[in-house]
């Protein structure tokens, strides 16, 4: 039961996280949302982990951690390239 | 036990979701850099904390999370938030912008 | 004794994280020797001796200031969140910090990102570049003791 709503919470976190993904207005706004989105995924592995009673998924959850961290910094190198016009 | 782990877990749920909607109804950039930052470093400390709590056994890669994550979403956010400041997407009512001595006037390249 | 420190604190890591077994003990040797020699060579820190007692004082003195900012810089982004009509005046201000080495500075910076209000975006030298959602202070000395001022005197003790 409690679980159902720890999920849910979550849950509804990653769908507000992916509605400024899709309808943001700038590339930046949309790489906010893809690395809130991250962080929120980092927890719902670690809920797989602890739902699935396998301490594995917290091995996946590190190495997810590093590749978004990496994903961030790549994303904003490549944003700050784009030169507005002001 | 087991009510301790689910309620540092249900207040860490509750601050993803405080992140999400942050993200999605703060005004301008930099505020929604901010609450996104903010809001889940926290609820990622306390779920990953709750988890730990409900298998002690798990307590030394759970802070190994921890550690990370402490270390590494202000770093993001800042190269983020660098980003957004140079591709002009600036806050409309600045009282103050001390940032401009540095990246503004000619276009440097440097890091 | 800045190599053997390393060795010893990274393969205490390993030890802890992997179990106490014969081909984990060859192993992580070997990881850690490869790390120090790598680490030693590209990253400017220092270790010695008296790591240990810097390690007890960020925990236990540290941690207690920077848990409870986090909470309150928590609070805040909630009211911001839930009534969004709340009057501000953004704006970048930069602050002077006295504080030597990569590893302080950095502490220091997330820090910043971490308490209410305050996001940190690039440092310069001795100057660290942070927005605020409002603006308080009136000179540039004003703003560094809001802003920075709780965390600066402990990572001074902490990172010397």
């Amino acid at each position: 039961m409690i679980d159902i709503l720890v999920f849910s919470l979550v849950g509804l976190g990653v769908l507000f996280a992916m509605i400024r993904l899709l309808i943001g207005p700038t590339p930046a706004d949309r790489v906010v949302a893809l690395d809130t989105f991250n962080i929120i995924v980092i927890g719902v592995i670690a809920l797989l982990a602890y739902q699935f009673k396998n301490s594995l998924y917290l091995d996946i959850a590190i190495v997810y951690a590093i590749l978004a961290f990496i994903e961030t910094i790549v994303f904003a190198r490549y944003l700050e390239g784009n030169h507005g016009d002001c | 036990m087991e009510i301790v782990s689910y309620v540092f877990m249900i207040i860490g749920g509750l601050f993803y979701l405080l992140g999400g909607l942050g993200v999605l109804r703060m005004p301008d950039t930099f505020d929604r850099i901010q609450s996104g930052t903010k809001a889940t470093t926290l609820g990622a400390f306390t779920l990953l904390i709750g988890i730990g709590i409900a298998n002690p056994d798990w307590l030394l890669k759970v802070f190994l999370i921890i550690v990370f994550i402490a270390l590494a979403n202000p770093i993001g956010s800042s190269a983020l938030a660098k980003a957004a400041y140079k591709s002009c997407e600036l806050p409309k009512n600045l009282v103050q912008d001390d940032l401009k001595e540095l990246f503004g006037g000619e276009d440097n390249d440097s890091n | 004794m800045k190599y053997l420190a390393t060795f010893l604190v990274l393969f205490t890591i390993y030890i802890l994280l992997a179990g106490f077994y014969v081909q984990e003990l060859m192993l992580g040797g070997i990881v850690s020797l490869v790390l120090t020699f790598i680490l030693a060579k590209l990253v400017n820190y220092t270790i010695d001796y008296r790591f240990p007692v810097k390690l007890l004082v960020f925990i236990f003195a540290y941690l207690p200031i920077f848990t409870w900012q986090l909470v309150l810089s928590n609070i805040d982004v909630a009211k911001r969140v839930l009534s969004p009509k709340i009057p501000l005046n953004p704006g970048f201000v930069k602050i002077k910090t006295d504080l030597k080495g990569d590893f302080a500075k950095l502490t220091l910076a997330n820090s910043i990102t971490l308490t209410p209000g305050t996001l940190s975006v690039d440092i310069n030298d001795d100057y660290i570049y942070v927005h605020t959602v409002d603006v308080k202070g009136k000179t540039p000395e004003e703003n560094r003791e809001i802003i920075s001022g709780k965390f600066e005197k402990l990572l001074g003790v902490i990172f010397k």
